[in-house]
């Protein structure tokens, strides 16, 4: 009985031994096509530069204020362009506003009594790739701002809108227009009047 | 300098190809406001104009 153990073991530490080698390999051979297939790794350092980077390009776009106030709040408020059928002045208060949120949708607003309107959900997928899906965050806030300033209508004419609430925190949102409304009258984070 | 235009052109509808929208920062006079314009076409492009900033389309999220 003990001879009949011995003899198993020994079979099937041989079968191990013969067997090892190219099964081994063969599960090496999956594992670096595996590593070879997969996406860009996860880089944080690659993810810090790029979003310095996007930082740079956004305060080289936006003026001093609106960086300020990304800078100090983390959004950017862009007025609304003139609606149709109202007469075009510059120094009158816009009509409506947005916040424009970092990998969040847009929230249109009321200036003059801080009503919330809709939330505009848009995206702009990175399509550079590099194991990225989406830009980093101040490259996402730019095209916003750059999309928003040029075409507002083309934008949220490709916007889903909703009801504030779908993905925003309404009572969130109305914090942060305070907390814009603290941040202007205290001097725009030490910019001054803010520019028109 | 022809050849760099063309460059420049080829370049340009390139990335248009590929999905991307191109826009000009530009900013008002007197004001200090700034704002993009978005080119369509090289020919858009501003003559005064330092860059042209690509970045992907807008879609509904």
């Amino acid at each position: 009985m003990l001879a009949l153990l011995i003899t198993g073991l020994m079979a099937i530490v041989l079968a191990a031994f013969l067997l090892g080698s190219p099964t081994l390999a063969r599960f090496r051979g999956r594992r670096k096509r595996r590593v070879e297939n997969a996406p860009h790794a996860f880089d944080p350092g690659r993810e810090r530069r790029a979003e310095q980077r996007a930082r740079q390009l956004l305060r080289s776009c936006v003026n001093d204020v609106e960086w300020a106030m990304y800078r100090d709040l983390g959004f950017i408020r862009v007025d609304g362009q003139a609606l149709p059928d109202s007469p075009l002045d510059e120094d009158a208060p816009p009509p409506y506003a947005y916040l424009i949120y970092p990998h969040k949708p847009l929230v249109a607003y009321v200036p003059e009594s801080g009503r919330l309107l809709s939330e505009y959900c848009v995206e702009f997928p990175d399509l550079a790739g590099g194991g990225r899906t989406r830009l980093p965050a101040s490259d996402d806030v730019l095209a916003k701002w750059m999309a928003l300033t040029s075409d507002e209508a083309r934008v949220i004419g490709r916007a889903n809108m909703h009801l504030v609430g779908r993905q925003h925190d309404p009572g969130h949102v109305r914090r942060d227009i305070w907390r814009l409304s603290e941040w202007e009258r205290l001097g725009a984070g030490g910019i001054g009047a803010r520019a028109a | 300098m022809r050849e760099d235009e063309r460059a420049l052109i080829d370049e340009f509808r390139r990335q248009l190809d590929e999905g991307m929208w191109a826009a000009v920062p530009t900013e008002r006079p007197g004001s200090g406001r700034r704002e993009a314009q978005m080119v369509r076409d090289y020919a858009d492009i501003p003559p005064e104009a330092q860059r042209v900033i690509f970045f992907p389309r807008a879609s509904g999220g």
